[in-house]
């Protein structure tokens, strides 16, 4: 077998630059295949990664995506707010744990601002059951204090002590400043690679405050005393931890069917994989372009070896009287095709590795997209064998073209 | 147990889905280490004979026995090994793999001739190769040379070492030295013959140039043998 591969090796090397071509497109293709698996399988987990540990997501009523959207990805816009005492029944729940209030509905040059309460950075879980830390500062803990997210202070330049101003409104050129509110930085979060990163938080009351006139927020700067006046009336959303996991559907039903407000559980596992499978769409499209390309770049191995088959004649006709069968023939051309899609898929892993290595900041900071290096995953490396199965597939082609030649070989003296 | 190299009886030979015989010989024998310089005008069938001959065509009708061996009856992969191992082939041109170096073109030869199995007589190969290759008076420093960088008469020579590696009881030759220049054709004959003498092998030599004849004792026009009437066909 050593020498069959040598004498493919060299047949490859006497026809440098078709082999060459060719195998640049090989390359090519499977490093598009692989990229698109590779970003496809980590952007799912990323997705996965946002929120883990609540146990229930609880809002007005709409639809599970939508407050999954809202409450979580910090995308659209609340429909409903549910009351305050709604959020102070769910604490004192016998079957909660916790519970987290989220508000929303404002925004601070262009990133969300959420209204909530310490118990945020002590419950709120992303990827594999990570809290939240703090890169520096602390929690908030007076009425105009905030805390931001890893993108917020990276792209405003924010540090901690610097003091800001939060509209009223999510867009990023809102009508009405609140100049006369003006929050300081007390912390800044660690990156997570989340929704979190993006997002301004403040207390409660922080975000009432920010609602009132020039006048009243007068009174509270000169007396810190009348800040107990801003309790707040509504949040959009709570996050629940539960006391046990099973008590969740029973938990569920209760609060759908609550009768003092209109309220909404959703658990977040099922709404994600719901969120999912919309992009699947495009999951799928992506997939079948990689494949598509990968596949016309084995018809270009295919046809390569196809059209050497004619010069190869001769060559054919000396290994048939040197005694090789037309089996050995058809050997020797798989042997071409898989010395070529194995360098083709070294280089394409390896160089895949070196461009995820070369753009792990940029990635990061431009698009809190955080891929892992480690390309061989399972899901890959059955990819990588299928497209081993498949080059064998394509390479019978010329592989019994050439069986049939070497079958028909003829010692000629022409 | 026969005493013949070739034994023919009745052959006859047809190209398929063509009714006109290319050849047809009644009886024909080469006696073990005879030397036999067969010649001929071009589509007298030669080609077609030294195709019958090493097993890659098989004829219509009667019997070829090489060695004592019946080689049209033999299963294919069978015939293919027993060319490998007892058939040393030489032609006119497009006798070695061009871009493989001449020490792979001959270890190729030996490991078709071992069936593909273990080259444990590696080592053992690539000397009797070394030998041959000074035997034909080759520079040594061919040997680890890509056969397309070596002279046509080189070439031929090397097609010679290779046909010997194993060697072979029958050796086949057709028009080795068409393309080569008188003197070139000289030295190869020579050390053809030569060769022959020392491993004692049957030679069958085709060419339809007779002045060639002279190193033979026994000549033999392959027009007169050939008794089918459709000649010109081949």
């Amino acid at each position: 077998m050593k020498i069959l591969v040598s004498v493919a090796w060299h047949s490859l090397l006497s026809r440098k630059k078709t082999v060459l071509l060719t195998f640049v497109s090989l390359w090519i293709g499977i490093m598009v295949l692989l990229s698109v698996e590779h970003i496809r399988l980590q952007a799912k987990e990323s997705f996965n990664r946002t929120i883990s540990g609540v146990d229930l997501i609880v809002g007005a009523p709409s639809g599970q995506l939508n407050l999954l959207l809202y409450s979580v990805f910090r995308m659209g816009s609340p429909t409903n707010n549910i009351s305050y005492q709604s959020w102070q029944m769910l604490k004192q729940h016998h079957l909660v744990e916790w519970a987290v209030p989220i508000s929303l509905g404002d925004s601070h040059r262009g990133f969300r601002v959420v209204g909530t309460t310490h118990e945020y950075f002590e419950h709120y879980q992303y990827g594999n059951k990570h809290a939240l830390t703090f890169a520096q500062g602390r929690p908030f803990e007076g009425l105009f204090e905030a805390v931001i997210g890893a993108d917020v202070a990276k792209s405003l330049g924010y540090q901690v002590k610097d003091k800001i101003v939060i509209a009223h409104g999510i867009g990023s050129t809102s009508f009405t400043h609140h100049e006369q509110a003006p929050f300081v930085v007390s912390g800044i979060l660690a990156a997570t690679g989340t929704p979190v990163d993006k997002t301004v938080h403040v207390s409660l009351p922080g975000i009432e405050a920010i609602h009132l006139s020039p006048s009243a927020l007068q009174t509270i700067f000169i007396n810190p005393q009348a800040q107990a006046a801003l309790a707040p009336e509504s949040v959009t959303a709570v996050l629940l931890g539960l006391n046990s996991k099973f008590a969740t559907f029973g938990l569920q039903r209760e609060l759908n069917q609550y009768a003092d407000d209109r309220l909404m559980a959703v658990l977040p596992g099922v709404a994600m994989a719901e969120l999912w499978s919309l992009m699947s769409t495009v999951e799928n499209l992506l997939r079948a372009i990689a494949i598509l390309v990968l596949i016309s770049s084995l018809f270009g191995l295919a046809t390569m070896l196809l059209a050497s088959m004619n010069e190869r004649q001769g060559e054919i006709a000396v290994m048939r009287v040197l005694g090789a069968g037309p089996l050995t023939i058809l050997v020797l051309i798989l042997c071409e095709a898989l010395i070529l899609i194995l360098a083709s898929l070294t280089l394409g892993v390896a160089c895949l590795k070196l461009i995820l290595i070369a753009l792990d900041d940029w990635l990061a900071s431009e698009f809190g997209l955080f891929l892992s290096h480690d390309i061989l995953s399972p899901d890959v490396m059955m990819l990588g064998a299928l497209v081993i199965l498949a080059t064998i597939l394509v390479s019978l082609f010329p592989g019994l073209e050439a069986y049939k030649s070497a079958l028909h070989a003829q010692l000629t003296n022409k | 147990m026969s005493e013949f190299a070739v034994d023919i009886q009745n052959l006859e030979y047809a190209y398929p889905n063509h009714s006109d015989l290319v050849l047809s010989i009644e009886q024909w024998q080469v006696n073990l280490g005879e030397r036999v310089f067969l010649f001929g005008d071009s589509g007298s069938g030669k080609t077609t004979l030294l195709n019958l001959l090493c097993g890659i065509l098989v004829p219509s009708q009667g019997s070829i026995d090489i060695l004592a061996h019946d080689l049209p009856a033999m299963p294919n992969r069978k015939r293919d090994r027993f060319r490998a191992q007892n058939i040393g082939v030489v032609f006119q041109k497009l006798n070695l793999i061009p871009y493989l170096t001449v020490a792979k073109n001959i270890e190729l030869a030996a490991y078709f001739a071992r069936g593909g199995s273990s080259n444990k007589r590696h080592t053992d190969i690539a000397q009797r190769a070394q030998t041959l290759i000074q035997t034909l008076q080759l520079p040594s420093r061919v040997f680890h040379t890509p056969v397309k960088h070596l002279s046509t008469g080189q070439q031929q020579r090397v097609a010679i070492a290779r046909a010997l590696i194993n060697q072979p009881k029958l050796l086949l030759v057709d028009e080795p030295t068409s393309a080569l220049d008188a003197s070139a054709r000289d030295a190869f004959m020579q050390v053809l013959m030569e060769m022959c003498d020392t491993t004692q092998t049957s030679l069958i030599f085709v060419s339809h140039d007779s002045a060639l004849g002279q190193h033979f004792e026994r000549k033999v026009n392959l027009s007169h043998l050939n008794t089918a009437g459709g000649r010109g066909l081949a």
